[in-house]
């Protein structure tokens, strides 16, 4: 883990499944629901990288938003914000979060547990 | 709760997980005043632009010629921890955006269908659609003022509702209602995973 890029300046900020860079296409699949993150310093560089690009760096960094969240909030339809989306994740410049376990067992009743706990809670 | 909560400390940032249930059913049944009704923001709009083909296009440009539509989609958040946040997804009315609704059911923990007994035949479409898709759902009736009561029992026979799908009434207007519906969605989702792990098939969703 991270352990592949103690030289990138941007190290601290590539998560490790953030790492896409060198591949050719980006990750065209995000799901609607997938959560983005962007930290303070990745916004600052997200300056030099175009208007929306920028905006979305900055609707990301004081709360985790959602693909369709950065598609109403900035008013980008779905698919131009997840072009933009899968190329700031490749350039290190928000961090992708995941959408619930679709396998096992476990893992899906664990989140299925938390979902309705949180549900009763409202 | 652990120690650094605070990202910004420098700590590492914690995995934040996202879930999301579909509400589903036809034009004006109720879809976006329900997710309005528990939804911690305002309910906002997303838009997806496809082909007449009925495939996702990002960039306009790229299909001179061909007709595009523009498909709205009203959803709503509640983010329950620092680490999990739950989406609400209406789907879009209309019937002939079924493929918009594949790609809102993937992933998701299960759906609600509203039904409104004024308009009943509205639900063939999108009942027929959850029957032929693995993903557990519910019906919920949504009580409009002034709309004919029936017995659960007979909403069950007119629209041929399987009996393994459970039959709620609501009024999406109200946050108790709503809680209720999307209470039972979850619990329905937990009681078809446990029965499908007991027979041995390894289910994935969507
Ligand atoms: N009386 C009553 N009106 C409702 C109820 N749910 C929705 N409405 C109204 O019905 C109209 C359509 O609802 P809307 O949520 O926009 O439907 P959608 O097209 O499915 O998103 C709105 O004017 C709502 O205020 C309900 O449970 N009872
Ligand atoms: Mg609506």
């Amino acid at each position: 883990m991270g352990a592949s890029q103690p030289h990138d300046p941007r190290g601290a900020l590539v998560r490790p499944y953030a790492v896409t860079r060198g591949r050719t296409e980006p990750q065209r699949d995000i799901p609607i629901e997938a959560v983005l993150v962007a930290s303070q310093a990745a916004m600052q560089e997200a300056r030099f990288a175009g208007h929306d690009k920028y905006r979305i760096a900055v609707l990301c960094e004081p709360r985790a938003q959602s693909l369709a969240e950065i598609g109403a909030y900035l008013r980008l339809p779905l698919g131009v914000a997840r072009v933009l989306v899968a190329d700031m994740i490749a350039d290190g410049l928000l961090s992708l979060h995941s959408a619930a376990p679709k396998e096992g067992f476990a893992e899906r009743m664990d989140l299925l547990e938390r979902v309705l706990s949180g549900l009763r809670k409202l | 709760m652990d120690f650094a909560s605070s990202e910004r400390a420098g700590a590492q940032p914690k995995e934040i997980t996202s879930a999301k249930i579909v509400v589903a059913g036809g034009f004006g049944v109720g879809k976006t005043t329900l997710v309005g009704a528990v939804s911690e923001i305002e309910p906002l709009t997303t838009e997806a632009v496809m082909t007449s083909a009925g495939q996702g296009v990002d960039d306009a440009s790229k299909v001179p010629g061909k007709e595009t539509t523009t498909v709205a989609m009203d959803f709503g958040r509640i983010t329950m921890a620092d680490d999990l946040i739950l989406y609400l997804f209406g789907t879009p009315g209309q019937t002939r955006f079924w493929f918009m609704w594949d790609e809102l059911i993937r992933g998701a923990v299960g759906a609600a269908v509203l039904v409104d007994t004024r308009r009943i035949t509205d639900a063939f479409a999108p009942l027929d659609y959850f029957e032929n898709r693995h993903l557990p759902y519910l019906v919920a009736l949504n009580c409009f003022d002034g709309a004919p009561r029936y017995e659960p029992a007979e909403v069950r026979e007119a629209l041929a509702i399987p009996a393994h799908v459970p039959l709620i009434m609501c009024d999406a207007r109200h946050r108790d209602s709503v809680k209720t519906v999307l209470v039972g969605v979850v619990e329905h989702a937990m009681a078809t995973l446990v029965n499908e792990h007991g027979r041995g098939s390894p289910a994935t969703v969507g």
